[in-house]
């Protein structure tokens, strides 16, 4: 018989109301080990995270099922403090530091030592004061556990990135009864000498006794460090296994998979003519802060269905934003042999490039104000379209008629279900938030249009219309889209070709009909790395 | 039940405990032997006085640039315009129009540099202009002493120079534009047509400039600064020229005042000016970061009917003078008010 | 960084102080005032300020930017004195009850304040702002009707004639400057306020010792990241209500000092006046809207007052006429809390676009 595991997940199931995320997963983890979890984004790594730590989001959309053990005791977190006091500790993707604070400090926020005075007799203990000395001995403490190079007494805002990644791994050591650290892609924002150190000292943390529970893309990383691997796909687990029985392309074949064979690209009844180039892009950078593009060269030509795929954070949504002129961007880009201003949002809308944001409540809607202004308004401010003069052609209104019977063509030929033209758009729902969007973007008649992650979050059949839509608008107006999407079973279903971004870069671009598996290599950055070493 | 329910919900406490206090007054007004349509009248003069002044916010409302807390700026450009048309000696209706005219490209010169300097602090525009407000007032009350006007009807009579604190405009145009049609009822009622013509000929002005390309560009930039941007508007012209309209607004405005009340008052006059325009436009239903002309309108009849009516009511009746705390617990409160619902929306 | 470009941020950092020094500097031979008398007036206006300006500190350290509401508590201070002369209660022990009696009160002005405030994140200061001049009108209400008629007022002299309601100047006659002259000392002819000094010295220790403790640390947190101070498990509502209370009641008791050595107190316009100098001396002294220190507050009155006694009489002797002079101050105190918030307001943008840039600059190296 074996030892208890530390932690024990069974049959774990999670559902945002009608909406299964996550199916019956099962693993466990022992002491000192490193589990590797890994799944495309959507996969439901967070959501399992969330679980386990406690998050408010889980009970308050009605709790999970299943059950999960911690030293064989079942227990249920409703709040991080019970997972702490469970000793599970969490390292975020984002910061969790304050800036103005040293490491030190940070390291035993809200845990500090204390001295007693005599004003607590008063006032409660928090009138006590910091015993520094004790408190930087309890720091450099957790810091030699990671065996990294880190002053105590650096403020966090003069930290390189990687050392902000090692204070928060030290606060959660710094906590004693932390027996559990999960780590969510601690390695992203490293250089890889700071990544190698990273794995050096998770290594060390799992040979003192601490179970890690590991996230990464990055295959290769998983494979050197990981003592077991869980691979997670659509809410399932679909691959659980030692590390020295799998390889990155047993992996990658499992995380991506083939979700759904129905809707294979269909090109047999294709009669399009794909034209010359229409769009070149060359040497793009974009400061798009958490979409970096470092150096993107493109050529899309007239009248296909181009896709852009891959992992969050590898530059995919920048491209678009960036030729938008949304973000910061350096480069050339070309739009039917002329040069493109960047940075300038009116450019390439009067040169005929629209967009569909991934941003859609923050950016791409008008959410306190009607369908109708939300669909016309970009036609309107760039084509002068439904203005109608006043007074002899001394002034041009809006010609409120005109807009109504727009909105109204559009809330047919989309499906959008709603009231009237007149609805406020904060009041439909996600789908047909979408559909508005889309309908404001065709409106101006683009030549070519940029639609970025058009189905996130959004119902099947909505899902369905949206990408009907826009395959309709490519073939029976021959107009050239660009989609960018994290799913890549949508992107292989309408797109001609699909580019992979990895790190800033582009990967490789590879006809749709290619297997997934191949997909999957350039996303994981494998491809990349061998190159590299090459 | 739902109805009344939903009614609230929108008006907000506030608004209907204020309507509610107004119809208050103005039934108990007969009972302390306050004529009503003595009252009624200056309730409608005061909204004429005013009234220019709150439309003043709403530009830079729908812009997104909050409440102007630095109207006195404009109201300094009216002002200068005022006291040039004085200094000049245009009698009648010439002589509003020559203040005006003076005072509108000062007003706009203003507003330009003060629309530039909001750009530079998104986020933090309210404090700012009120700050901004209050030192433009107080450096205009050293131009007021140094600038060479000269006219006997404005300078100290012992120094020669610097000009008084309060110059009557009576034998210059005082009236000049709400005497026009103006007609008396009775013996206590007076409407002052032309100061309504005009008001009512702004707001047109203003609801025909809302619908217009740059009026809706306008609104989006408050509403989504982010969607205006991705639709190619630039944001920060938009912004500029909604201050430069509230600008112009207040100077206009403030002549209007003046031409009623008869005074131009300088140094420390305009320096509490923007807190009622302010109140009267959240009071008529604005919030922050949305307003209408027909939140101008109800809200300076709310507003200016309160200012009216509690001196003459509440005094009668308790033989004390609280109009003036009154009057400042109201217009903080409302302000008060919306400041700390708008994050709860969001 | 380069060594110029760290002049340069020297500069731009310390612009008001150093703008103040120049005006200053030019300023008091202007104005023919002696070193004696000058140094006389200082020390009377630091040991009158120090207090109220460093009731500023600790919301500050909050992240609450300027606590525009201090104007509660010098409402609460002088509640207190009104009833303490109303009482007869002279000297010291007058003020010692003035500030046992008002201290509830500041405390409950401060904690509405808190809540209003934790309803406005974002906004803190135009909100603060606003209640001011709204508790202002409340303040007006109970003090100009309610005293005197629903609060009971012996004294007489104190009502206005129609027989409630305080009158607009309430003479502090047994209260005038009993702190300032408890501990005599004159050194050269000036007088020094050793009593009022020792006090706000205790104080300045306080502030020191604040920061230390485990509050003070979750204040500073609180301050820099709410985000992730709440998910770090401090309370962060709560400890930005402490803040502004401590410093209501520290500004309650700061406006009993002001008053006590002023002597005469404008029941209607004392403490509104109490906020716009204390904010603005404490901006002068080269603070900004997110960081403050107690150096901040003494060379900040010093470098204000110093600007504010000398600028009539330099008005006069440069322009002929005094009053420019009083007008130069009226705009230097409104003037200064704008340009602060300006500049502070503006570097904030650059600094977020100058980390932007230097992010791009590495990454313009790797591509």
């Amino acid at each position: 018989m074996e030892t208890t595991p530390l932690l024990r997940v069974e049959g774990v199931g999670k559902a945002y109301y009608s909406n299964v995320v996550l199916k019956n997963i099962t693993f466990s983890l022992e002491e000192g080990r490193i589990l590797g979890v890994v799944g495309e984004n959507g996969a439901g790594k967070s959501t399992l995270m969330n679980i386990l730590f406690g998050m408010s989001v889980i009970e308050k959309t009605g709790g999970y099922t299943g059950s999960i053990f911690v030293n064989g005791e079942e227990v249920h977190f409703r709040r991080p403090k019970d997972a702490l006091n469970a000793g599970i500790g969490m390292v975020h993707q984002e910061f969790s530091l304050i800036p103005g604070f040293t490491v030190t400090e940070n390291i035993l926020l809200n845990r500090e030592s204390l001295n007693y005075t005599v004003a607590e007799e008063v006032f409660g203990s928090c009138l006590r004061t910091l015993n520094r000395p004790a408190m930087t001995t309890r720091a450099e403490s957790a810091i030699k556990k990671l065996n990294v190079d880190l002053d105590g007494e650096t403020l966090i805002a003069e930290l390189p990135v990687g050392h902000k990644q090692f204070t928060e791994i030290a606060r959660e050591i710094a906590n004693s009864s932390t027996k559990i650290l999960v780590l969510d892609e601690p390695t992203a924002v490293l250089t890889e000498s700071e990544a190698d150190i990273l794995l050096a000292s998770m290594r060390r943390l799992a040979d003192a006794g601490i179970a890690i529970i590991f996230i990464s893309h990055r295959l290769n990383e998983v494979l050197t460090i990981c003592d077991d691997i869980v691979v997670l796909r659509d809410g399932e687990v679909v691959l659980n296994t030692p590390t020295a029985q799998t390889s990155v392309r047993g992996m990658a074949a499992a995380m991506v998979g083939r979700k759904v064979e129905s809707i294979a690209p269909e090109n047999n009844e294709d009669t399009r003519l794909i034209g010359e180039t229409l769009l070149e892009v060359d040497h793009l950078w974009v400061d798009m802060p958490g979409e970096t593009v470092r150096n993107v060269n493109l050529a899309i030509r007239q009248g296909e269905i181009f896709g852009i795929g891959g992992l969050a954070g590898q530059g995919k949504l920048g491209i678009a934003n960036g030729i938008m002129g949304l973000a910061p961007a350096g480069g050339t880009v070309r739009f039917d042999g002329k040069p493109l201003a960047l940075n300038q949002p009116s450019a390439p809308l009067a040169a005929g490039i629209s967009a569909v944001s991934e941003d859609r409540r923050g950016v791409g809607l008008l959410l306190e104000e009607s369908i109708a202004w939300n669909i016309i308004f970009s036609a309107m401010q760039n084509q002068g379209k439904f203005l109608k003069p006043l007074a002899g052609g001394l002034v041009r209104v809006r010609d409120e008629a005109a807009i109504c019977a727009c909105a109204q063509r559009y809330i047919a030929d989309l499906e959008i279900k709603c009231v009237n033209e007149l609805q406020i758009v904060q009041e439909l729902s996600g789908g047909n938030q979408q559909k508005v969007c889309l309908a404001k973007a065709f409106e101006t008649n683009p030549r070519l249009l940029f639609v970025a992650e058009p189905t996130r979050g959004i119902d099947v059949g909505a899902k369905k219309v949206v990408l009907d839509t826009l395959q309709r608008y490519n073939r029976e107006f021959g107009m050239t889209i660009v989609m960018v999407s994290s799913e890549l079973e949508e992107l292989r279903s309408i797109c001609d070709r699909i580019a992979i971004t990895d790190r800033g870069r582009i990967a490789g671009i590879l006809p749709a009909s290619e297997p997934s598996e191949n997909f999957g290599i350039l996303m994981m950055g494998t491809a990349h790395e061998g190159a590299q070493t090459a | 039940m739902n109805a009344i329910k939903n009614f609230i919900e929108e008006a907000g406490w506030p608004r209907i405990l204020i309507a509610a206090f107004l119809v208050l007054l103005f039934v108990a007004a007969p009972f302390v032997n306050v004529r009503l349509d003595a009252s009624l009248s200056d309730t409608l003069v005061r909204f004429g006085m005013n009234g220019v002044m709150v439309l003043a916010m709403v530009p830079m409302i729908q812009s997104g640039c909050g409440l102007n807390f630095g109207l006195p700026l404009g109201i300094i450009a009216g002002l200068l315009g005022a006291v040039t048309s004085v200094e000049l000696g245009v009698q009648g209706f010439a002589g509003v129009c020559t203040a005006m005219g003076i005072a509108l490209p000062i007003a706009i010169i203003f507003g330009w540099g003060y629309g530039l300097l909001l750009n530079k602090v998104k986020g933090d525009e309210m404090m700012i202009a009120t700050y901004v407000g209050f030192s433009s007032v107080a450096i205009m009350c050293i131009m007021w002493l140094v600038l060479p006007y000269s006219s006997p009807n404005m300078v100290w009579g012992y120094a020669g120079q610097g000009l008084r604190t309060t110059i009557s405009v009576e034998e210059f145009w005082q009236n000049a534009i709400g005497g026009i049609g103006s007609f008396n009822i009775g013996e206590f009622f007076y409407f002052p047509t032309g100061m309504f013509v005009f008001f009512f000929l702004c707001c047109g002005l203003m609801a025909l400039f809302m619908r217009t390309r740059t009026g809706t560009a306008m609104t989006t930039v408050g509403s989504n600064p982010e969607y205006a941007r991705a639709s190619g508007v630039n944001i920060d012209h938009m912004r500029t020229l909604s201050v430069i309209i509230s600008t112009v607004l207040g100077a206009l405005g403030i002549i209007i005042y003046q031409q009623s009340f008869g005074f131009i008052q300088l140094y420390m006059g305009p320096f509490y000016m923007a807190f009622p325009a302010v109140a009267a436009i959240l009071i008529g239903g604005a919030s922050v970061k949305k307003a209408s002309i027909v939140n101008v309108i109800v809200g300076t009849i709310l507003f200016q009917g309160i200012l009216t009516m509690t001196p003459s009511v509440i005094n009668s009746m308790i033989q004390t003078d609280m109009s003036e705390v009154i009057r400042i617990i109201v217009s903080n409160g409302m302000i008060l008010y919306a400041l700390t619902r708008v994050t709860k929306v969001k | 960084m380069n060594k110029s470009d760290g002049i340069s941020q020297f500069f731009i950092r310390n612009a008001v102080p150093l703008v103040f020094l120049v005006v200053s500097a030019v300023a008091i031979p202007i104005s023919q005032f002696s070193p004696s008398y000058l140094i006389q007036e200082l020390l009377i206006r630091l040991s009158r300020n120090a207090f109220l300006v460093l009731s500023l500190l600790i919301p500050i350290m909050a992240g609450m930017g300027l606590n525009f509401g201090m104007v509660l508590g010098a409402m609460a201070g002088q509640i207190g004195l009104i009833f303490v002369c109303d009482w007869n209660i002279v000297g010291v022990q007058g003020l010692l009850l003035a500030a046992i009696i008002s201290t509830p009160l500041a405390i409950l002005f401060g904690f509405l304040c808190g809540i209003v405030l934790n309803k406005a994140q974002g906004r803190e200061m135009v909100t603060s702002y606003i209640l001011g001049f709204f508790m202002n009108g409340v303040y007006q209400l109970v003090v100009l009707y309610g005293f005197g008629s629903l609060v009971p007022i012996v004294s007489a002299k104190l009502l206005l004639s129609r027989g409630y309601g305080i009158r607009n100047v309430t003479n502090l006659d047994g209260m005038r400057r009993s702190l300032d002259e408890l501990i005599p000392l004159n050194i050269a002819g000036i007088e020094i306020p050793v009593a009022t000094f020792l006090l706000i010295g205790i104080f300045c220790l306080f502030v020191l010792w604040f920061r230390k403790t485990k509050l003070g640390q979750d204040m500073r947190a609180t301050g820099q990241d709410m985000v992730v101070a709440r998910s770090a498990g401090i309370r962060v509502m709560r400890t930005r209500i402490i803040s502004i209370v401590i410093s209501t009641v520290l500004a309650c008791y700061g406006q009993i000092v002001f008053l006590q050595n002023v002597g005469t107190m404008n029941t209607y316009n004392s403490h509104e006046q109490a906020g716009v100098f204390a904010i603005a001396a404490l901006l002068v002294g080269g603070a900004t809207v997110s960081r403050a220190s107690i150096l901040n507050v003494f060379t900040g009155i010093i470098l204000f007052h110093l600007v504010f006694i000398v600028s009539p009489m330099a008005g006069k002797y440069l322009l002929g006429d005094a009053q420019i002079g009083e007008y130069f101050r009226v705009f230097i105190s409104y003037g200064i809390i704008a340009l602060a918030l300006v500049l502070h307001a503006w570097r904030r943008m650059n600094d977020k676009e100058r980390a932007r840039a230097q992010f791009r600059g590495a990454e313009g190296g790797a591509a």
